[in-house]
């Protein structure tokens, strides 16, 4: 599924530069859920991006579901963004004048489909959430978790292959990041692979791996029991 | 080809937005009234500037005559200068090339009285070409002709409103009216757009006054108007070619300013297009910077969106939407508010010279009114420029790196 090799990345500040990712092999199959682990600075982050094509390499290889990531124009990213990819960020992301249901279908309009399909598609996808009675509410009328869950929901609407958690549970309580959690969990049960970025030990623990990360290099990388939310 | 669902994710941002839209909306819709509005003004301003001109032909000189000032060929000051038909009959020979018509006058005041009916008038003895110097419109009947001057004939052409005060009847022509006690038959009634107060005077041939009126051929002053195509330089010359030789003819000083006066209309003429050139300037400028200032206006708008769709763009991208697709929801967007801004903008602008026009009569403001092909002129300035000034924008912002836009809080 998954493919990196010899992976570095650096940003210029000013005049130095700062070498974040230094080197890194990660190998994840199908139907994984790895936690990437690290103290800010310690380049996961950047790591979730590149893997997300939100971000470039600068050298090593990326093999995406056999696709190799390399040198993509904008619209060729966004392709591959559109069709291989799930995002699901810590400040949720949803478009604010937009409603659930249309903040879902979003992802589908980029793939092409019609008006009518999109909105099925997207309604599946929000009563799979748990949401279908709230479609039509703005995300300003929506709890955090609930929130969280339409952009669960937007990122499974295009069906990707790989799903992208960045801090998911970062800005809401704990309640509410164990249901979340739970809800990926199921997910995961059901196939689909998630790579999920976090600083919380017991978040982490919900996986089935935890790979960490410290100054640019992956120090640690164990299969765990998964603990079930 | 006309995608349907980029239409509409266009009006949901549009209607879903209200502030930015009526941000942009505004100053566009401003711009444009402003534009309308000023350049209506001061259209209204020359208008009244060439309504001053009169009814009168623009390309008239009046030549009068008067006492010497100074001394000259051995006469004495104060010598009354007299013209009479032979002059009429120099300068419409001498300067028959230029002159498109020529008349003598001779004034004089008169009562008529018609049945009862008394009143007093000024009356002016002419030639035939008077009419179409003074621009008088025949009502009914004719003006004086040729027969009528070279028989002396006793007929008169009334104004408008000595018919008025005269008749109580519609039928006029062909009736005698007492003027001094000498019947005159009335042959025709005129009416001058211009001026009331010229509505007012009975015409008589000038032949008739002469021979009424001291048995001579005095006159009292010439009017002429000058062919156009010559230009207003070569009318100012003209003016000044004939004052010296009328002074030449009398023997008058050339230097002596009384004794001949001419007016000449080439040179008002030149002075209010003087004037007309600098309030064209003046226009101008005020309306380019109108239209700059609503350039600037919606540029910055139009940055300023762009730089608050940066989150927005973000997730886009990170959904996958192609920067073509992020370009064409930002420009066709800009287009559209600003198209229908300029629109609403040239209405008002439009409606509010036509609301208020009328009243701004005492402000030297007539039948304000702007050309409605250069407001539409303006919309498009503004419709490209803010084209232009979201097009830089949203290129960048297309071409952003997604996650650099979604770090943008």
């Amino acid at each position: 599924m998954l493919d990196i090799k010899n992976l570095n990345k650096s940003y210029k500040m000013g005049d130095s530069s700062l070498h974040v990712l230094k080197g890194i092999d990660l190998f994840a199959k199908s139907g994984e859920m790895v936690a990437i682990m690290g103290s800010s600075g310690s380049g996961k982050s950047t790591l979730l991006n590149i893997i997300g094509i939100l971000d470039e390499a600068d050298s090593g290889d990326y093999v995406l579901d056999g696709v190799e990531i390399k040198d993509l124009n904008e619209k060729k990213a966004a392709n591959y963004r559109n069709r291989f990819l799930g995002f699901v960020f810590q400040s949720f992301n949803l478009i604010n004048y937009k409603n659930a249901m249309e903040n879902v279908a979003l992802p589908l309009y980029y793939q092409g489909l019609k008006r009518k399909e999109r909105q099925e598609k997207a309604m599946f996808h929000l009563e799979k959430v748990g949401l279908a009675e709230w479609a039509t509410h703005l995300p300003s009328e929506l709890s955090g978790g609930q929130k969280q869950r339409v952009a669960i929901a937007r990122a499974l609407a295009s069906e990707p292959k790989l799903l992208l958690a960045d801090e998911p549970t970062g800005a809401l309580d704990t309640a509410t990041s164990h249901d979340i959690m739970q809800f990926l969990q199921q997910l995961n049960d059901e196939g689909k692979t998630i790579l999920l970025v976090t600083h919380e030990e017991d978040i982490a623990k919900m996986c089935k791996r935890i790979v960490r990360l410290r100054d640019g290099v992956i120090i640690e990388d164990n299969v765990i029991k998964q603990v079930r939310a | 080809m006309f995608d349907l669902d980029l239409w509409r994710e266009i009006f949901q941002s549009i209607s879903k937005n209200k502030l930015r839209t009526l941000l942009s909306g505004g100053t566009v819709i401003f711009a444009i009234m402003l534009f309308a509005i000023l350049f209506g003004l001061a259209n209204g301003l020359q208008n009244t500037f060439s309504e001053g001109m009169g009814g009168d032909a623009e390309n008239t000189i009046f030549i009068n005559s008067g006492r010497t000032a100074k001394a000259g060929k051995g006469n004495q000051v104060g010598r009354r200068i007299q013209f009479d038909n032979a002059l009429l009959s120099t300068l419409k020979d001498e300067f028959k090339d230029d002159i498109e018509f020529i008349t003598a006058r001779v004034n004089k005041n008169v009562v008529a009285s018609y049945k009862g009916e008394k009143n007093n008038y000024s009356l002016r003895a002419v030639n035939p070409d008077h009419q179409f110097i003074e621009k008088s419109e025949l009502v009914s009947g004719r003006f004086i002709n040729q027969r009528d001057l070279q028989e002396s004939t006793k007929v008169i052409v009334i104004g408008r409103l000595v018919k008025e005060d005269l008749f109580k009847t519609e039928k006029v022509i062909g009736e005698y009216i007492d003027l001094n006690k000498i019947q005159y038959k009335v042959v025709g009634v005129y009416q001058d757009i211009g001026d009331d107060n010229e509505e007012r005077i009975i015409y008589m041939p000038l032949t008739t006054a002469q021979r009424i009126y001291g048995n001579n051929d005095f006159i009292d002053q010439i009017n002429l108007t000058y062919n156009l195509s010559m230009g207003l330089d070569n009318a100012i010359a003209l003016g000044t070619n004939i004052e010296s030789r009328i002074k030449k003819i009398f023997n008058v000083e050339p230097s002596d300013q009384r004794a001949v006066r001419i007016r000449n209309r080439a040179t008002e003429a030149n002075s209010i297009n003087q004037f007309n050139s600098v309030l064209d300037i003046l226009i101008w400028i005020i309306g380019l910077g109108t239209l700059i200032a609503g350039i600037v206006g919606i540029s910055n708008i139009m940055i300023f969106i762009v730089k608050e769709r940066t989150k927005e763009i973000g997730i886009r991208k990170a959904l996958g939407a192609p920067p073509r697709s992020i370009q064409s929801i930002i420009l066709i967007e800009s287009v559209l508010i600003t198209s229908i801004s300029g629109y609403v903008g040239l209405l008002l602008g439009i409606g509010i010279l036509e609301a208020y026009g009328p009243s701004l009569d005492t402000y030297f403001i007539t039948d304000p009114s702007v050309d409605t092909k250069l407001v539409v002129r303006a919309t498009l300035t503004l419709i490209i420029s803010g084209f232009i000034a979201a097009y830089i924008p949203a290129k960048r912002a297309s071409q952003i790196k997604p996650i650099i836009a979604l770090r943008d809080e």
